[in-house]
């Protein structure tokens, strides 16, 4: 579902990504894990489209076509979405109405009829009572006054009604606690499909106990240095990064 | 210092002959016309305001106004002029009409007055005289300013409104200016609305433009409000896109009264909305709002003094301004408290959102504060679309034109909130949304 070819990454002149590799196919989780610095939410930006990162070299094709050239929303409605480290905050714009813009505007890019108001309404309900999140959110302006972990239920639920093709979970378990981390989990994995792919980037292995990965790989100095099984992540939660730093080094 | 004889632009020539000219067909005598050469003696010494006057450093009229236009008599087409206006059409209203400036008696709502509201047509008032009329011009830190100044000395019509004690009516009064012409003309009316202790009023105030000939309006309405008032103002200038539009609120505002305004602006070449606003009695509080978007060569000019002359009241202000093209945004405001107002509570927020790399904001927010125990804070912010917020909103799907314009409707949406009346809130929302499709 997603290759991605010697991807060569700068900003403002300085290297992030260095020559990276990547295959993800559909129905895997490939889990991404490295130390910081490594280029990981790089990676994450450079997929969704970013504009202030250059790409100097390489390909990202999505279904074998090569997304470089798309504007984000033209990635996002081929299926791409990025959930956010840290999802923004956009006062003045209801959850509500955010979600129904996004939900249509995706709708129409695919040549799909809108939603109808009560075909949303009911959309929303039951993907927002799944992921404990309550009448009185969705009203508020968007992640306006939400909790660390209120925000990253928040993307879940985008990504629910949403149903895109390849998520990329950006260090979605920083900043919760182990309930939030359990309910957000449930969310990712109850839309775990064999036609849905999944890239979970992430400093911790903690999150893998709950989304638990088919494939890890470990990124260093802007490169894959190495790949394995869910076990690998267990290996680095006992060795750390060291080696890797060193490598890369 | 030595006396300077200021060499008269062709637009002060003008002005001062047509005055001369015109002065005895005016309505009103004795004490009204004795006012109007007083207010006009204030124009011809100063001439038209410039760069060079504080007040109008960022509105230069003498540069921008090179002609001045006759003034408009009553068209003969009124009724049909007003027929072309559109704004607040679906808000429940009582509706007075004013054409070119002129009262048109057959296009409002005369008849169907709520109880305790009374309406006389400014020029039958000024013509006889009518004691209500000794209300006019008392807000103090509005005495001199141009605009007013002009107005008085050429105000045609308009209308005197009373709103009896204890009136609460729910119905809101639109005051419905329509402009439109084949040859330019000036404008002069004056509406004052008197409301009486315990009373209150909604009012709604649009300006629209209807015509193909340029025009130069200068319209005032003035709320004198008792004790115990309550009022809500909306106003919307969306005048002809060559029109030069000055435009002036002058309020003094008893003892636990409250009043909330918002003013938006879409249209105009060169627009100035003045607000006075003199704190009378205490408890009383204040909320005033703008939503003003320019575009192309536009030039909007929001000024507003609130004299905090007793204790214990509160105002709060916030205005937006979105600007794309080459257009210029002026906001200046200056809230002063006076020695005995303690314990005022004073906040004030310019909010400009530059949408092209020409676009400008001059922001001149000023506290006066001459008494120790108040609270008063304001801010200015001038910024661009936040880039990350505009991937955010990408990265979900949405086109950029959209994710820009659901952020500047965002931007505005703070102050339209203020707006209580829905369908006039909505409508609002529409021109906002109007405005954003436009863009290219």
């Amino acid at each position: 579902m997603l290759q991605i070819n010697n991807l060569v990454v700068e900003i403002e002149g300085k290297r992030i990504l260095n020559g990276l590799d990547l295959t993800v196919k559909a129905g895997e989780v490939a889990a991404i894990m490295g130390p910081n610095g490594s280029g990981k939410s790089t990676l994450s930006y450079v997929i969704a489209g970013k504009e202030e990162y250059e790409v100097l070299d390489g390909e990202i094709l999505v279904d074998g076509e090569n997304i470089l050239e798309l504007e984000p929303n033209e990635r996002a409605a081929r299926g791409v979405f990025l959930a956010f480290q840290y999802p923004l905050e956009i006062p003045g714009v209801s959850t509500m109405t955010f979600l129904k813009a996004i939900m249509n505007a995706q709708r129409k890019a695919r040549e799909e009829a809108e939603l109808t108001t009560p075909e949303f309404m009911k959309r929303v309900r039951a993907a927002a009572e799944k992921l404990h999140i309550d009448q009185e959110m969705l009203r508020r302006g968007l992640n306006v006054g939400f909790s660390g972990g209120e925000k990253k239920r928040m993307e879940i639920l985008q990504m629910a009604l949403l149903e895109p093709r390849f998520c990329i979970l950006d260090e979605t378990d920083s900043g919760l606690d182990i309930d939030a981390l359990k309910i957000v989990a449930e969310g990712v994995n109850t839309l775990r499909d064999p036609a849905r792919a999944f890239l979970v980037i992430t400093h911790y292995q903690r999150l893998l106990n709950h989304i638990v990965p088919d494939t890890v790989h470990v990124m260093a100095n802007g490169r894959i240095v190495r790949s394995g099984g869910k076990e690998l992540a267990l290996e680095l939660e006992a060795s750390g990064y060291a080696d890797y730093r060193e490598q890369a080094a | 210092m030595a006396e300077v004889t200021p060499i008269r632009t062709a637009a002060e020539v003008a002005l001062i002959e047509r005055f001369e000219g015109l002065k005895n067909k005016l309505p009103g005598s004795g004490e009204i016309a004795r006012g109007r050469d007083e207010a006009f003696a204030l124009i011809a010494a100063a001439g038209l305001p410039n760069r060079r006057v504080e007040e109008w450093k960022y509105t230069d009229l003498r540069n921008a106004v090179r002609e001045a236009a006759p003034l408009a008599e009553r068209p003969a087409d009124a009724a049909a002029l007003v027929d072309k206006a559109s704004a607040f059409a679906k808000a429940d209203a009582v509706r007075l009409s004013f054409a070119n400036g002129h009262f048109v008696a057959e296009r409002s709502d005369l008849a169907a007055l709520p109880a305790g509201i009374a309406v006389t047509p400014l020029a039958a008032a000024l013509a006889e005289g009518h004691p209500l009329l000794a209300e006019m011009g008392k807000v103090a830190v509005a005495k001199g300013n141009f605009a007013l100044a002009l107005n008085s000395a050429f105000m045609m019509d308009g209308a005197l409104i009373r709103v009896a004690a204890g009136t609460a009516v729910d119905k809101a009064l639109h005051l419905r200016f329509v402009n439109g012409g084949a040859s330019p003309f000036a404008t002069a009316p004056r509406v004052v609305i008197l409301v009486e202790d315990g009373a209150s009023v909604t009012v709604h105030e649009s300006h629209e433009g209807v015509g193909t000939a340029a025009y130069q309006a200068n319209s005032v309405v003035e709320i004198v409000a008792g004790n115990g008032t309550t009022i809500t103002h909306a106003r919307l200038n969306a005048e002809q896109a060559d029109a030069i539009a000055l435009s002036t609120l002058a309020v003094t505002l008893g003892a636990k009264a409250k009043l909330t305004s918002l003013g938006a602006v879409t249209g105009g070449s060169l627009s100035r909305h003045q607000v006075f606003l003199a704190f009378a009695g205490e408890h009383s509080s204040l909320t005033l709002g703008g939503a003003t978007m320019l575009r192309g060569r536009q030039h909007a000019d929001t000024t507003l003094v609130v004299d905090h002359a007793v204790p214990h009241c509160d105002s709060r202000e916030l205005f937006k301004t979105v600007i794309d093209g080459e257009a210029t945004g002026v906001f200046q405001g200056k809230i002063i408290v006076r020695p005995d107002a303690q314990k005022t509570d004073g906040r004030m927020m310019s909010a400009a959102l530059l949408l092209s790399e020409t676009a400008t904001m001059n922001n001149k927010p000023e506290l006066e504060i001459f008494a120790d125990d108040v609270q008063c804070a304001h801010g200015a912010t001038c910024g661009q679309l936040d880039e990350d917020l505009l991937f955010y909103l990408t990265a979900r799907g949405l086109p950029r034109a959209m994710a820009e314009a659901l952020l500047v409707q965002a931007f505005l949406g703070e102050a339209l909130e203020l707006v209580e009346d829905e369908a006039v809130r909505e409508e609002l929302v529409a021109r906002a949304e109007g405005w954003l499709g436009e863009r290219a």
